[in-house]
């Protein structure tokens, strides 16, 4: 598939999901059940996103203390959590990560 | 100054502490998207034609992987389908407006203008002027987006390729889901999400973000239903 029509779409697509409600306000009652789902949808997706990139960054389960994309999102899951901060949390993580990768000599 | 102007400037203010947050995300998104093969104008335009950064980050990475078209469009909507989540939640603070205001609006409900925009009906309700402050909110964030876009097209050549700049994705989604997990059923839905993400890592055409986020909506939603 072209990438124009790629992007087209997946515009479209998103356009669509976010007037969605806006519209049908009114019109049409919203299913209990999907509007109880539509909550996990946040921690659902976003946590699809994080485990392959902590515990797989090269596409094989590591899980050890060599793996530093996992070292450096424990340690961002501890700032996350103690301070709700998302700009520490995105340094403290890429600090740590780089800082790994530094001492064993791959930056 | 009246009403509707400065109700725009409240929101581009409040808007502004998120904003800094969101530049640097910019930056790397638009350096990425060089890295992944996309031309710079298709890079750019994807900024405002999807005009959503988690999304176009992972459309990205699919590119690199040269992953189907069909299969990254899945995931764009499987990826931005929270953004239903903010449209219920906005939808009774705009039903009086005309459509051309609801259609702008709906464009600009990004996951930030969204968390500005949403505290302030919470906190304030209906107000006369509440969708200006929520257009400045939006808007302070789209021009930021595209110029943040922009200069990291521009400077992506010379960032440093060793650098691991994809992963302020997973970064920046660890400090958005962190204070989310109030309680069992949310936790079991982004555990269980996560372990089936890892399961299914293998799966043909990169399926295994979308089975992995179904499996965490239902487990979260079956275990709130059983309460």
């Amino acid at each position: 598939m072209n990438i124009w029509l790629v992007m087209l779409l997946g515009g479209v697509l998103t356009f669509g999901m976010r007037i969605s409600f806006i519209y049908l306000f009114g019109r049409f009652e919203i299913p209990a059940v999907v509007q109880r789902a539509l909550r996990f949808v946040p921690p659902a997706v976003l946590s699809a996103i994080i485990a392959p990139a902590l515990f797989m960054p090269d596409n094989t389960l590591d899980v050890s203390l060599n793996n530093y994309h996992l070292m450096a999102g424990v340690v961002a899951i501890l700032v996350a959590w103690r301070t709700k901060n998302t700009l520490l949390t995105i340094i403290a993580g890429m600090i740590t990560l780089l800082a790994l990768l530094a001492v064993a000599g791959n930056v | 100054m009246s009403q509707a102007s400065k109700s725009f400037w409240a929101g581009v203010r409040a808007e502004f502490p998120l904003l800094i947050g969101v530049f640097p995300f910019g930056l790397i998104y638009g350096a990425l998207a060089l890295g992944a093969g996309l031309a710079p104008l298709e890079a750019q335009m994807m900024s405002s034609i999807v005009f959503a950064g988690s999304a176009q980050f992972i459309t990205a990475q699919l590119v690199r992987d040269a992953a189907p078209g069909l299969i990254i469009v899945l995931t764009i909507a499987v990826v931005n389908l929270r953004h239903m989540l903010y449209s219920a939640a906005v939808a009774p603070y705009l039903k009086h407006l005309p459509r051309r205001w609801k259609t702008v609006l709906a464009y600009l409900l990004t996951d930030e203008a969204y968390a500005v925009a949403g505290l302030h009906y919470e906190r304030y309700g209906l107000t006369p002027a509440g969708h200006w402050f929520f257009l400045g909110a939006g808007l302070g964030l789209w021009t930021t987006w595209q110029i943040s876009s922009a200069l990291g097209i521009f400077l992506g050549a010379a960032l440093p390729s060793a650098w691991p700049l994809d992963f302020a994705l997973p970064l920046t989604f660890i400090a958005m889901v962190m204070p989310v997990l109030k309680d069992k059923p949310m936790l079991a839905a982004a555990l269980s999400a996560g372990a089936v993400a890892l399961l299914a890592q293998g799966l043909p055409f990169k399926l295994g973000l979308i089975v992995a986020a179904l499996v965490g909506i239902v487990t979260g939603a079956y275990l709130e239903s059983r309460r």
